[in-house]
């Protein structure tokens, strides 16, 4: 037997393999983009990655579309976070409530929900000892639960009295919203929902939107597409107390 | 002046042992009280989600300024060179480091979490004016130790005038710093004024003085220690003067504030109808705390008399805690102004509304175990190490005893 006819044969069986191969990664690759493109889509910023700076999370609250007896925000805020009445509204913790002001000259009443301002220069942050209190990059203004010792000098800080202190033992506590006994806490932005990165915005816009009235805008504002910036651009709002020059995030139309 | 040799206090008398055992109880009551709170959760106190700070911060901040204010009498012997205080320098400074630690240990133990002290210790926010007052307490206790050891220690007495400056510099940036933590909250309208460190440092003078006071009375009665007049003249004399320039701060204070409109909210509530808070600061601070003790300091008939003297410290220290107590409670239960120009007709956590504080039991025993504290360390010490002076006797041949007025023929003694 010559060697010829052996080394073609080796030859073809080496092409069949190599198709072999081709074919097999073209239909891994088909299988598997679409779940790799997903994955992309879902982390829009990597968790090992620190908040940027290029985003500023805000929210408009349009007074006007905000009705006095609806209280949809607080409760959809409650139920998020698993905050629960205990003793009474001087001791419970509350993230946002609703508050209704009258104008002293024209008399005209208003309806609104108050919560972190989340400011760009917070006050709670500078008096906090340890550092607790801090200001992501991307304007969500938190609490450390691990370095809190709970002095509550930031909630004597607070111009918004927006902080609660925990006077009691929790349990049940929601994973994404860890919480402690003799700490201070206060509204997160849900920056559990915004890590995700899926277009997911805080429970209680989420939940005004559900009742139709779409009071509350989120979004990022220092994005000039977004439909918050273009509202901004539209009608600034108002920012409480303007006077402390914070430079608030959550803005508000209809309490000029 | 020739130097008077210290002793430490023999303190084997069953009223001392009584005294110890006295203090320890309260302290222990406060103890369990810390415990009470912490293991419940502060719901158990007065205090809430709008009146953050409460009893616990007014003994805490009390004792804090009046530990300043007891190094007085170190700062008037090293400082400004009156060597009649000299012998009074150590029990000065012993007074100092014991409130001070009670003060700070109230603080602690009303914190949410103290048992994450070491975290305060390791974790620093230094545009916190309130960590700069973990390093000006601790820095406190630390230059008056080296002080004191100083004055005790035969071959370092040459330090002791540096070691004083030191301590009196130290003292006066640590009350500003604590008058500072109110003054920098500008959200609030009762506090925001540059003034709240000075009014600090004045109003430390005068408790601290008070309670020095009370000490050596009690301890030149108890321990046997001839005190004599010119002594007493001259604390007498400070005192009147520190209580009086409280006042004119206290005056100035105010009517800054009612100059700004905006402010006359506030001012109301605290001068004319804030009810408990406006009870506690005209009859507490002012008659109680300032215009009684004036009128016995300065009153021909009770001004020599050391019983009397010991009513007026007593009251002074009183009045001391009704003004902290208006400071810190008034400013939390007066409403936020989050939205000028308009009213609050509804809100679940009480915007636009004034606050009730009613102080729980637990609470006023944490503060109470602050000052017995302190009043246990000192007791303590005096035994160890040599803190009594043999004699505080006039001494006649001094050229300080000339500005002093005649001790009158009878003079009580307490």
């Amino acid at each position: 037997m010559s060697d010829e006819p052996r080394a073609s044969e080796q030859k073809g069986r080496q092409a069949r393999r190599q198709f072999l191969g081709r074919v097999g990664a073209a239909a891994a690759a088909l299988a598997l983009a679409p779940g790799v493109r997903l994955i992309d889509l879902a982390i829009a910023r990597p968790a090992n990655e620190p908040a940027s700076s290029a985003q500023r999370w805000g929210m408009l609250i349009d007074t006007g579309k905000c009705a006095s007896g609806c209280d949809a925000c607080v409760r959809a805020c409650n139920d998020e976070h698993g905050l629960e009445a205990r003793h009474g509204p001087a001791t419970d913790a509350q993230w946002i409530r609703k508050v209704t002001v009258r104008d002293r000259q024209s008399g005209a009443s208003t309806s609104l929900p108050l919560m972190c301002q989340h400011c760009k220069h917070p006050p709670c942050v500078d008096v906090c000892p340890t550092g607790a209190s801090f200001r992501r990059a991307d304007g969500v203004v938190l609490v450390d639960k691990h370095t809190c010792i709970g002095c509550r000098y930031c909630m004597m800080a607070c111009p918004y009295k927006a902080r609660s202190f925990i006077h009691e033992q929790l349990d049940n506590q929601k994973s994404y919203a860890p919480r402690g006994k003799g700490t201070v806490e206060s509204c997160t932005l849900c920056v559990h929902r915004i890590d995700e990165g899926r277009g997911r915005i805080p429970a209680c816009a989420e939940a005004c939107n559900g009742e139709g009235r779409r009071a509350m805008l989120f979004g990022d504002m220092s994005d000039p597409q977004s439909d918050i910036s273009k509202e901004l651009a539209r009608n600034s709002g108002v920012q409480l107390r303007a006077d402390l020059k914070l430079d608030l995030g959550i803005r508000y139309r209809g309490i000029d | 002046m020739k130097s008077i040799p210290h002793r430490i206090l023999e303190g084997r008398s069953t009223g001392y042992y009584g005294l110890i055992a006295g203090l320890a109880a309260l302290v222990l009551a406060g103890l369990w009280a810390a415990y009470y709170m912490e293991s419940n959760g502060h719901h158990v106190t007065g205090m809430n989600n709008q009146i953050v700070w409460g009893m616990p911060h007014v003994f805490a901040v009390f004792l804090i300024v009046a530990a300043s204010g007891a190094l007085n009498v170190a700062s008037v012997a090293s400082v400004f060179n009156r060597p009649l205080y000299n012998p009074m320098a150590r029990l000065s400074g012993l007074l100092a480091i014991a409130l001070l630690m009670g003060g700070l240990a109230v603080l602690v133990l009303d914190l949410g979490r103290p048992d994450r002290l070491i975290v305060a210790m390791t974790h620093y926010n230094f545009k916190s004016i309130f960590a700069w007052n973990i390093f000006l307490y601790t820095g406190f206790v630390a230059i008056v130790i080296v002080y004191l050891w100083m004055q005790m220690e035969r071959r370092m007495n040459g330090f002791v005038k540096p070691a004083g400056y030191l301590a009196f510099v130290w003292r006066l940036v640590l009350t500003t710093g604590t008058g500072s933590i109110f003054g920098f909250l500008v959200a609030r309208q009762a506090y925001d004024a540059a003034l709240m460190g000075p009014l600090f440092v004045t109003m430390s003078f005068s408790f601290g003085t008070a309670a020095f006071i009370l000490f050596l009375l009690s301890l030149c009665r108890w321990a046997g220690c001839p005190l004599g007049h010119e002594v007493m003249e001259r604390l007498r004399r400070l005192q009147g003067i520190f209580v009086i320039v409280v006042l004119y701060m206290v005056v100035v204070f105010h009517l800054s504030k009612l100059y700004i409109t905006e402010q006359h909210g506030i001012e109301s509530f605290i001068l004319l109808d804030g009810g408990a808070v406006t009870l506690i600061f005209w009859l507490g601070q002012i008659v109680i705390g300032s215009l009684i003790p004036l009128a016995i300091l300065y009153s021909p008939y009770t001004r020599h008399s050391r019983p009397w003297t010991a009513v007026g410290a007593v009251l002074i220290s009183v009045g001391g805690l009704a003004q902290i107590y208006v400071i810190i409670i008034a400013a939390q239960a007066y409403p936020l102004e989050i939205f000028p120009g308009k009213i609050v007709v509804e809100s679940s956590f009480f915007d636009g509304a004034i606050v009730g504080y009613q102080p729980g039991m637990p609470e006023v025993m944490l503060g109470v175990g602050g000052v017995a504290l302190a009043l246990l360390i000192v007791t303590l010490a005096m035994k160890i190490l040599p803190f009594v002076p043999e004699t505080l006797a006039d001494v006649r041949d001094s050229p300080e005893t000339e500005s002093v007025d005649a001790p009158p023929a009878t003079e009580s003694a307490a």
